[in-house]
């Protein structure tokens, strides 16, 4: 069974299409990475699939149509990290991280042992743990990233929406980034949807790639069915070479003054 | 006050739930201001003779205080609802302040934000300018329309910010408070400069004052501010995960919208109470909640409550310089709460490692 269906999704801002009848199933388990050029909509089929922007067309997640669903159930479902999630000043890591059990508590309740419980796993899990104390606003850009991973983690859903998770970052933390997330999605079964805008670290952690581009997807698949050189060249307008290095695909841009051979 | 603790692992130190010890503090801070309130007045009753009279209150005690049944009166109506007017209004004026703090994420946010002062205002001065302030029969009309213009500018704000785009955000709310308060103290002004001879009584009105507190007046304000307090305390937890912004805290299953409106609603509703019976009393709102904040942390679980007990023992208290500096005469309250309030704030501002959020 597809876990999360989104069936002819439009959006539209005035005249502009930013979603044009969009569809897209994923399975259980899977990891999938939305990728394409600045614009394409890759970020707005997230939030829309994540049920936090109003569109027209279905989703449906577990079966269960998204519009029928309580703000609480959604969250309980699925949990969504932005781009560049707000980071309230003065408030402590650990703090942070409790906010994620929302949607497990009830209208007037207040955390309880369990969910201390779950957060010191997860903070552990994170390398959080000695960090508990310190306000957001005195952590490293790897360090608060880890925090919001840790805190998608909390809600405990069986599906996460990550948009562009490894965006300002090192190439070390960008990879300690993606690590922790196929690490988790191994150990807690979780379905995971990213969007990414380096297409050799996408190919090399996902399982499927959708490309977008002007809000219609272009291509679906594998990512060595959808790294197809002339395919990039064209939507992306540049030079583009996909090459094989130790069976991982490397994608680079290339002038073509020092074409390599 | 709080400090940050050490590399505790514990997770429970994590949930920013007040503890007993701070609810304590805030309690003795409301028991002392009131106790110094209650034993000083121009009437110059005996302390130890107030005491004893408190005391003989207290369930199998009896004590004779020696105080005349004049002075037990002086006590009793005037003093203790006074004392009694004044937290409430003060912790009213306070969480209000707070809560609009939280939901607008905008540290600048005092409870007369979306208009309640100038429609408060505009009531009071209608009031006093039509002679109805001298009240018909025994009925004060100041008060009544006070809390309709309140409640009125607030509404007027509300409507206009919600239609004035798709977007809905806090924004076009502020910039809708900031339009409706000036057209509103325009009108108010213009009432004001037709009838010159108000113009004490109206100015006396605007500056703040518990100087006709009875305990008719604290019945009035007591329901509003004891469901206003309660309907913000509830959302607590939610406020902390508002401050996530509107896409994140609806992620984990809030409805940012909803949680504003009622919010607002309930601290309108408490704001437009207290300044109907104590004029405009300025800088409460927004000095207690920064002062908590600075001293004990930005999480709204720990701002609101405390900001509660604090804005009550601090208002009894600049109640009590306000009629006991210049006595007999009574400095207003606003004067008092910004003269004393500013400096300190900005001390408390310069000397704190926190940051306000």
């Amino acid at each position: 069974m597809n876990f999360c269906v989104a069936e002819e999704v439009v959006v539209r801002v005035g005249e502009k299409s930013i979603l044009d009848r969009v569809s897209v199933s994923i399975e259980p388990g899977e990891w999938v990475s939305v990728v394409g050029p600045n614009g394409a909509g890759k970020t707005t089929l997230l939030s829309v699939m994540a049920g936090l922007r109003a569109a027209s067309g279905k989703i449906f997640i577990g079966g269960r149509d998204l519009k029928e669903l309580s703000s609480r159930e959604r969250a309980r479902l699925l949990a969504y990290v932005p781009q560049h999630p707000e980071i309230p000043p003065g408030m402590r890591v650990g703090s942070y991280v409790l906010l994620g059990r929302t949607p497990h508590l009830s209208f007037l309740g207040m955390e309880g042992p369990e969910d201390f419980r779950l957060v010191e796993q997860v903070l552990e899990q994170f390398d959080l743990a000695t960090l508990g104390q310190r306000t957001l606003d005195s952590l490293s850009g790897g360090e608060l990233q880890r925090c919001h991973l840790a805190r998608a983690i909390a809600q405990a859903t069986p599906i996460i929406f990550f948009d562009e998770p490894t965006a300002a970052l090192d190439l070390g933390h960008q990879q300690q980034a993606l690590e922790r997330i196929r690490r988790l999605r191994e150990e807690h079964q979780v379905t995971v949807v990213t969007t990414m805008h380096d297409l050799t670290l996408a190919s090399q952690y996902c399982d499927r790639m959708i490309l977008m581009s002007e809000g219609q997807i272009a291509a679906d698949g594998t990512p060595s069915e959808v790294l197809d050189p002339d395919r990039l060249s064209d939507l992306y307008g540049a030079h583009v070479k996909v090459l094989n290095v130790d069976d991982h695909l490397v994608v680079i841009p290339v002038v073509e003054r020092y074409e390599l051979g | 006050m709080r400090l940050l603790r050490d590399g505790s692992r514990d997770a429970s130190t994590f949930s920013d739930n007040l503890r007993v010890s701070e609810y304590l503090i805030g309690f003795a801070a409301i028991i002392a201001a009131a106790g110094a309130a209650l034993l000083t007045g121009p009437a110059g009753i005996e302390k130890t003779g107030v005491l004893a009279e408190l005391l003989d209150q207290v369930p199998f005690v009896s004590i004779d205080s020696g105080l005349s049944s004049i002075q037990k009166n002086i006590l009793w109506q005037i003093r203790l609802p006074r004392v009694v007017l004044g937290a409430l209004v003060g912790a009213t004026l306070a969480v209000s302040g707070a809560s609009y703090q939280a939901v607008f994420r905008n540290p600048l946010a005092d409870p007369y934000l979306l208009g309640a002062a100038a429609g408060a205002g505009l009531g009071a001065t209608v009031a006093i300018v039509t002679g109805s302030g001298d009240g018909i029969g025994t009925f004060d009309l100041v008060p009544l329309l006070a809390f309709v213009g309140a409640l009125i500018a607030v509404a007027l704000t509300y409507s206009l910010g919600y239609s004035s785009g798709t977007q809905r955000s806090p924004a076009a709310l502020l910039l809708a408070g900031v339009a409706v308060a000036s057209f509103l103290t325009a009108i108010q002004t213009f009432i004001q400069q037709q009838n010159v001879d108000t113009i004490r009584q109206v100015y006396s009105w605007i500056l703040g004052r518990l100087t006709t507190a009875s305990w008719d007046e604290v019945s009035l304000l007591a329901p509003y501010a004891l469901v206003s307090t309660l309907l913000i305390l509830v959302y607590r937890r939610a406020l902390d995960v508002m401050r996530l912004g509107d896409v994140e805290a609806s992620s984990v299953g809030i409805r940012p919208q909803l949680v504003r409106l009622v919010v607002i609603c309930a601290a309108s509703l408490g704001t437009a109470a207290a300044v109907a019976v104590s004029g405009l009393i300025a800088f409460v709102g927004l000095i207690v909640p920064h002062t908590v904040r600075l001293l004990a942390g930005a999480s709204n679980r720990i701002v609101l409550p405390l900001s509660i007990l604090f804005g009550a023992a601090f208002l009894v208290l600049v109640d009590l310089l306000g009629r006991s500096l210049a006595s007999p005469a009574e400095i207003p309250l606003g004067v008092i709460t910004a003269f004393c309030g500013a400096p300190f704030f900005v001390v408390l501002l310069r000397s704190s490692k926190r940051t306000l959020g």
